[in-house]
């Protein structure tokens, strides 16, 4: 089987980390995969006005685009561009009407009905690959690191486009348990990070980040795990200032959930980017002997 | 606090706006407070929710003009997969942005971001940010 990947801008700059590992576990697990040709930004967030028509354009292209590539499954990473793809996808899909006014409105493109089906890195590993064949591949198990997976919003919800259960998921815990390592559970794990009032409200921002890192750490966890570049910067890239302002929080080392799948499956170490990480989070690796084991 | 309400306390144009542009009907909320209680932003904003909710109900203008609410939704869609009404309040919220956005008002300005931030600041903060925020 052989899929589509869409990248995303932020994956090409400064989440390179995501990317690289990610497409890294691809190989390991012997998944084929082609960039999408000629993608465009999806637009981040899914238009919540009923009459606002305009903001479908950009990522329905990218649809369009994946239809063309002459691939029936395009593969993505970011979780803000798997919510708003997915999404347009489903309204393409099942609204007649919408459907039919974008479709005359892009009239230089081929018509589309939501004939593709958007994944997230997490549910195809899931349904296309299994958590056996996953594990079969270990070869650096995460033994003893205590993980929390945390899922953040656009993966989840709304419950149309969510990849589990929205109130009870376990896709991402099963995932990372596979891998080696011991799950720590914790609510806020689907509870959102303040996403892009880190512009608007940046202090209301950091308050809902920082409980979510001290609640997890309350929890056992020694480590976080991640899948949205928006998360990465609100909960980790902003330790420093939650450091500063909120007496009790403890530094928690972050990670794309590739990068611990990349190391997990023993992929080359210039693949996880860590110098894209928080000084905190490399030294973690280290003190796990996780780094060396795999560069011998 | 008490509030009285009558006819001309009622302003049935942001009713109706709101109806048009989310394409939700806030009347079927019952007032369970199931989105207050799970609202990441609780303790941030001036107006809970369900309090939002039943402004519209009473179409009471000034009162969600002058509420933070929307403003400060992260858009999680927490509250929507748990209203037991199945009201998409992400999209009642959204609306009450429009309101705002689409009379040429930002909420924040692109160029007062520092030069710091920006190179920080992921392309998705920045996209989504815009978005959500600017007209």
């Amino acid at each position: 089987m052989k899929i589509s990947y869409y990248p995303g801008c932020t994956l090409k700059t400064k989440a390179k980390n995501l990317e690289s590992s990610a497409l890294a576990c691809l190989d390991a697990l012997g998944v084929e995969y082609e960039e999408l040709p000629r993608w465009n930004c999806c637009g981040a967030v899914y238009s919540l006005s009923d009459d606002d028509l305009i903001h479908l354009i950009a990522p329905v292209r990218d649809l369009i685009r994946v239809q063309e590539q002459g691939f029936d499954t395009v593969l993505t990473l970011c979780s803000m561009c798997y919510n708003t793809l997915a999404r347009a996808n489903e309204l393409m899909k099942n609204d007649e009407v919408k459907r039919g006014t974008i479709n005359d409105f892009m009239d230089e493109e081929p018509d589309y009905k939501g004939e593709i089906k958007v994944v997230h890195f997490l549910d195809f590993i899931r349904d296309e690959i299994g958590w056996d064949k996953l594990k079969a591949n270990v070869k650096n198990p995460l033994n003893g690191m205590k993980l929390a997976p945390y899922y953040g919003c656009t993966l989840l919800r709304p419950g149309d486009v969510s990849i589990d259960k929205s109130n009870s998921p376990v896709v991402f815990e099963e995932c990372m348990e596979a891998l080696g390592a011991e799950i720590v559970k914790f609510p806020k794990a689907i509870e959102c990070c303040g996403s892009y009032q880190v512009l608007g409200n940046p202090e209301a921002a950091l308050k809902v980040s920082n409980d979510i890192i001290t609640e997890a750490t309350a929890f056992g966890a020694e480590a976080m795990a991640l899948t949205c570049p928006l998360c990465d910067y609100n909960l980790g890239h902003r330790q420093e200032e939650m450091l500063k302002k909120y007496e009790g929080t403890k530094a928690l080392p972050m990670f794309y959930f590739t990068q611990l799948m990349a190391v997990a499956l023993g992929v080359d170490p210039e693949n996880y980017n860590l110098d894209l990480n928080q000084a905190v989070s490399q030294e973690f690796l280290k003190g796990k002997n996780l780094l060396e084991k795999v560069s011998t | 606090m008490p509030i009285k309400i009558s006819k001309e306390t009622a302003d049935e144009q942001i009713r109706q706006k709101v109806k048009e542009i989310s394409g939700e009907d806030f009347q079927k909320c019952y007032q369970c407070g199931t989105c207050s209680g799970s609202c990441p932003m609780a303790d941030q904003i001036t107006v809970l929710p369900r309090r939002v909710m039943a402004l519209l109900q009473l179409g009471r203008k000034e009162a969600l003009e002058e509420a933070n609410t929307h403003w400060v939704c992260a858009s999680c869609h927490m509250c929507v997969v748990r209203c037991p009404r199945g009201i998409d309040i992400a999209k009642v919220m959204e609306s009450l942005r429009q309101l705002t956005l689409r009379k040429n008002e930002d909420i924040i300005n692109p160029s007062e971001i520092s030069k710091e931030d920006t190179a920080k600041l992921p392309q998705v903060a920045m996209v989504s940010g815009f978005r959500k925020l600017t007209s």
